[in-house]
């Protein structure tokens, strides 16, 4: 009798360890699911900045390396290796900035911003944009889901025993707490 | 909160359904009895052909509601690229997949979501609110109706509007029996006189008391707090509680819409008749300054 009573325990326990350690499996693999949504994007608007250059080279009168710098910029996010993702996302916020920038210039151009393409472009830039500011804030809630399981009995035990690591939270950048999308147009559109 | 609205409303989606077939099965009964003398055949028959129609509307009610509605199938993102990217980006925040995305020709700003589940969902918005409100908004009014997706809001008004037609169409048919029922009293069969009086007396009875079943429906279905529920959602997805709150200003300062189907008025975000006709019945939205209110205070 005791026997089976111990075997019935062991049997439970061991059905419990199983599914905590799957929770915090699937918890680690959303993490890094929601870190490759912003890596998707941030090779999508590697792929437009050559256009736009190409683009706005013609029309408008740039500072001395301006163009320069993003294309710079985007090589330096092409070789960073993604799973460095704070220099990653630093490098990208420049990017941000930078592009502001252009479009800024821009819109002294009336000739520019009537070419098609460049109208396509922008609203391109654009979701781009917004898809990395808010794939960055479902990766800081999958990352606070995870590491929260990291913290909290019993799950913390197990992740322990299997060294499970916390993952690092993205910062967001002190102009996007203010505003967490980026517009580029005159009237915010 | 979310798991709580969820269940909820697949919980009443089903009251909803066993409702509408005990509704079916009694008209069968009644049916059955004056034609065939038999209440039980009758309710069989009507339980048959009642889940055969119902299965059909709800598996098409995206359809239905989208015709009703005068909306076209955006089918290709070159079409409505801004639009199309913003409920692209709304749909990655919430965690639900891509939905379909309609465009109704009106030039009154209002937006709508329908579907069965976050899987076999779809968007409309009026050509008015793509032209009228800046992105910031029309991301607001997106998170909005992709908090109805996620939150199952739009399995049960889908399924209350599909029942709604239904039990409509139930109750035309019944006024035209009366007619024919008529018919055959000119026609002197005495012995059926009588059963057809009864007939007559008890379908003027359940036309009588289907209307407002109907209306009752919707509105149980629908209940206004689910809006301030997706306000606050629409407004944890895009973290900015302005660009709603100045969509909401703009379409509640608006014209009522044209091509809007009075029965599937609660699906939009702020009711698009403006209380004209009979939407005042439904009353299924709360006041835009309070839901302004709500989202100042967030």
């Amino acid at each position: 009798m005791g026997i089976i009573i111990a075997i019935v325990v062991i049997v439970v326990l061991a059905f419990i360890w199983i599914s905590i350690y799957n929770r915090l499996v699937r918890s680690r693999m959303n993490t890094q699911e929601t870190w490759s949504q912003i890596d998707v994007q941030l090779k999508r608007r590697n792929d437009l900045i050559p256009n736009l250059v190409e683009t706005v080279k013609g029309y408008a009168n740039f500072e001395q390396g301006t163009l320069e710098k993003v294309i710079g910029l985007r090589n330096q996010i092409a070789q960073t290796p993604s799973e460095n993702h704070a220099e990653t996302m630093a490098l990208s916020d420049q990017m941000t900035s930078s592009l502001k920038g252009i479009f800024a210039v821009a819109e002294a151009y009336p000739d520019l911003k009537a070419n098609v393409q460049y109208s396509q472009l922008m609203e391109e830039l654009s979701n781009t944009e917004n898809k990395i500011a808010y794939s960055r804030q479902l990766f800081n809630s999958s990352t606070a889901a995870y590491n929260g399981k990291l913290q909290t009995f019993p799950t913390n035990m197990i992740a322990k025993m299997h060294h499970f690591q916390p993952s690092q939270f993205l910062e967001t950048p002190e102009e996007e707490k203010a505003a967490p999308k980026v517009s580029f147009g005159p009237d915010g559109k | 909160m979310l798991f709580e609205q969820i269940a909820q409303n697949k919980r009443r989606t089903v009251y909803l359904l066993v409702g509408f077939m005990f509704l079916v099965v009694l008209v069968g009964a009644a049916i059955g009895y004056m034609f065939f003398r038999s209440a039980m055949m009758g309710a069989i028959l009507a339980i048959i052909a009642g889940g055969i129609y119902a299965w059909l509307m709800i598996e098409q009610s995206t359809e239905i509601v989208m015709s009703m509605n005068n909306a076209q199938e955006v089918t290709a993102k070159e079409q409505a690229p801004q639009l199309w990217n913003i409920v692209e980006d709304m749909a990655l925040v919430a965690q639900v997949p891509m939905p379909r995305v309609f465009i109704i020709d009106d030039p009154s700003p209002n937006a709508f979501a329908t579907g069965s589940d976050p899987k076999h969902a779809a968007v409309a918005a009026t050509s008015g609110i793509l032209e009228r409100l800046t992105r910031d908004e029309l991301e607001g009014v997106m998170a909005h109706e992709m908090a109805h997706v996620r939150n199952y809001d739009i399995r049960i008004s889908t399924i209350a509007i599909a029942l709604t037609a239904i039990i409509s169409m139930l109750a035309n048919f019944g006024s035209n029996f009366m007619f024919f029922g008529g018919v055959r009293e000119d026609e002197d069969e005495r012995d059926n006189n009588g059963g057809m009086q009864i007939f007559g007396i008890i379908f003027s009875i359940l036309l009588i008391i289907f209307g407002p079943i109907a209306a009752t429906i919707v509105q149980m279905a629908i209940s206004r707090n689910r809006e301030y529920l997706a306000d606050a959602t629409a407004v944890e997805l895009t973290r900015n509680p302005q660009g709603l709150i100045n969509a909401l200003k703009k379409i509640a300062m608006s014209e009522p819409m044209e091509s809007a189907d009075p029965s599937s008025a609660a699906l939009y975000i702020e009711n698009p008749l403006k209380g004209k006709s009979a939407a005042n019945l439904f009353s299924t939205h709360p006041a835009t300054e309070d839901r302004i209110d709500r989202l100042e205070h967030m």
